[in-house]
């Protein structure tokens, strides 16, 4: 990897990246220096400008966590919700104005864990959003608990000697519930990312990206990694893109994370359907 | 026009004519057919009906669609209702008007799904943590389900705060003649008339009437459950802490006037005051009739805000207050509160899945 003109960008970027901000008071933002939610926010408005979403179009909701403070800090519609209802929410929003752009944030506890029965409904109705997962292991705005996608034997607090639950995969969830698209990148491959985002920003129905994510802060720290660099390195090392994996067999796969386009189908999604139904039933009469 | 119709499609009927326009519920005895019915009717008007996958996702939607500007509304029963409540504090906090019909039946835990009861009152105003400003209405019968209703759906939209209809399985589930208004009045929420650099979503004297934006209209609105300035944005300081739960109190206490709506047959002769709400006070009025001694009567149809001052006034200087009510005595707290040391209490309960009847609350008065 070349390393790049980092100042350059920098100044080039910035004044779009800020105009799609809150930019007052609220800064400094809630994150740790070193976490990967901002990049996946710069992410996240990146693709929002490329594809010339308009701010009045764009909703921004989430639940509770550290991805969850996100709408906190986005100049558009933001719904800050309960813990693991964002989706819920989100749905309630995107039936009532589906010409809205409805984007949905937060953390691996807050939609697989309190919020999976909602994750799993939204999927299956293919309500049209765009849902962006962010796995960094742990619960960390209370402080580092174990989560439902905790590899095994890694500490949390809850954890001090390790996880004995088996991870529950985001992608696989999503895809046997029915969601119109699956994917999952990392922070370390931003470019990916992006490009992840506004593919799924033009789909139709329930779209899904996972955002392995780094935690140096409280889950590296827990786990004797605890640099950002590091830490990303390590997430680095344990991704596999799908093509690759299709290669492997089930024990080189055991401790991988597996990066790429899982589902990208064309659905009429719920809002849609319910447009013709009622076209339907008020034709009848 | 005169109709014969059960309690839940008097609801349902009527918050179809007050602009309700999406319904987000759970199958739950004894509320379901509101949610037939709703599913059956939306459409047909245009309205957004939705089966979420619980109470709490049932809740989260329609709190959803107010944000963006849709009149809504839920309806449940006893164990549902328990898991709104984090819901109803949410809609409390960030002032997104709602209605939650609770057709009461009996509890704790499952209950007597088939039977009525009373008592979820006070689950109606604690239920979710946090003091918060609630408001719940109690029918007696269907006519009043769907009275209440319309009001129910008004008041969430001018005042902004989650509104809460008690009606119960007696009601939910009887029959009887209706009066259906050819018309009626819908109050339709004020969009902001300032630009959005101006706009203060909770703006200090943003409680009666007052404009607020929905989504997608171009304000950038933010919501947080979190405790909020008055730009919705999160905030950790005490005078700011104490100038939203102000706010929000003073929702309910400046608005007492337009909230309070009791029944009242009072009478001067009368030593005896009877304290009722929804179906019990049937029996209630039933027994003040049958009895031959002068009975001054209050039926709260607003229950919260308890109408505290009325019921102190009538009260006052009599021997004693009868509350009958399907609950444990949950009412009767609340009446206590109001009476002299010299004016007794008599508390008369009924909590087994059956009508109180006005035997029984005859015996009371003798």
């Amino acid at each position: 990897m070349k390393p790049a003109k980092a100042s350059s960008r920098k100044t080039s970027f910035s004044p779009m990246i800020h105009s799609y901000l809150r930019m007052d008071e609220r800064f400094p933002h809630v994150w740790c220096p070193g976490c990967g939610i901002g990049i996946m926010f710069g992410a996240l408005i990146h693709a929002v400008h490329e594809l010339k979403i308009p701010k009045k179009k764009l909703l921004l909701a989430s639940g509770i966590g550290c991805t969850s403070r996100m709408p906190g800090y986005l100049d558009a519609d933001t719904f800050h919700v309960l813990h693991g209802r964002a989706l819920a929410a989100a749905t309630g929003v995107k039936l009532a104005r589906p010409d809205m752009e409805v984007v949905v944030v937060g953390g691996d506890g807050d939609m697989l864990a309190i919020g999976g029965n909602h994750f799993i409904h939204t999927a299956r109705r293919n309500i049209g959003m765009t849902c962006i997962v962010l796995n960094n292991y742990n619960y960390a705005m209370t402080g580092g608990q174990q989560s439902p996608t905790t590899p095994r034997d890694m500490f949390a607090t809850t954890a001090p000697y390790g996880a004995i639950d088996d991870p529950v995969d985001a992608c696989l969830l999503a895809s046997a519930a029915g969601a119109a698209f699956v994917a999952r990148t990392t922070t370390y491959n931003f470019v990916q990312l992006k490009r992840l985002i506004k593919t799924a920003l033009s789909r139709k129905g329930f779209r899904l990206i996972e955002v392995v994510a780094q935690c140096p802060t409280i889950f590296g720290r827990l786990n004797r990694i605890p640099t950002p660099k590091d830490l990303v390195t390590w997430i680095k090392g344990h991704t596999v893109t799908l093509e690759a994996a299709k290669k492997m067999d089930a024990k080189e796969l055991e401790d991988k994370v597996v990066t790429g386009v899982f589902v990208d189908r064309e659905v009429e999604e719920y809002s849609e359907r319910y447009a013709r139904l009622v076209k339907k039933v008020r034709n009848a009469h | 026009m005169r109709r014969l119709v059960s309690g839940n499609e008097a609801c349902a009927e009527a918050a179809l004519r007050a602009g309700i326009r999406f319904f987000g519920g759970y199958p739950i005895t004894p509320s379901t057919e509101i949610a037939e019915l709703m599913a059956e009717e939306l459409p047909r008007v245009g309205g957004v009906f939705i089966q979420m996958e619980d109470e709490i996702a049932s809740i989260m939607a329609i709190i959803g669609a107010s944000a963006a500007g849709v009149p809504s509304m839920t309806a449940t029963s006893g164990p549902g209702f328990s898991l709104m409540q984090e819901g109803i504090g949410y809609a409390a906090m960030t002032e997104v008007a709602v209605v939650v019909v609770n057709v009461m039946r009996g509890g704790p835990a499952t209950g007597l799904p088939t039977k009525g009861s009373q008592a979820d009152l006070q689950q109606a105003r604690w239920g979710t943590h946090g003091d918060h400003p609630v408001v719940a209405l109690t029918p007696r019968g269907v006519q009043e389900c769907f009275t209440l209703t319309l009001r129910a759906v008004e008041i969430s939209q001018r005042l902004r705060v989650p509104v809460i209809l008690l009606m119960d399985e007696f009601i939910g589930h009887m029959r009887e003649i209706v009066s259906f208004p050819e018309k009626v009045e819908v109050y339709h929420r004020q969009k902001p008339r300032v630009a959005p650099s101006e706009y203060i979503h909770y703006a200090p004297d943003n409680n009666y009437n007052a404009p607020y934006a929905s989504f997608g209209e171009g304000y950038a609105i933010h919501f947080s459950g979190l405790n909020h300035r008055s730009d919705g944005f999160p905030i950790n300081d005490a005078p700011t802490i104490r100038w939203n739960n102000e706010r929000l109190r003073a929702k309910i206490e400046d608005n007492l006037a337009y909230l309070e709506d009791n029944y009242v047959d009072d009478d001067p002769d009368a030593d005896t005051l009877i304290v009722a709400f929804g179906s019990a006070a049937r029996s209630a009025y039933e027994a003040k009739l049958l009895t031959d001694k002068p009975i001054a009567y209050i039926r709260a149809l607003t229950v919260w805000p308890f109408p505290d001052a009325t019921v102190r006034k009538l009260a006052k200087g009599r021997g004693r207050v009868v509350v009958p009510e399907m609950n444990e005595g949950q009412l009767a707290r609340e009446v206590e509160r109001c009476i002299g040391a010299d004016t007794e209490l008599v508390s008369v309960t009924r909590n087994d899945g059956s009508m109180l009847t006005p035997k029984e609350v005859l015996e009371a008065l003798r």
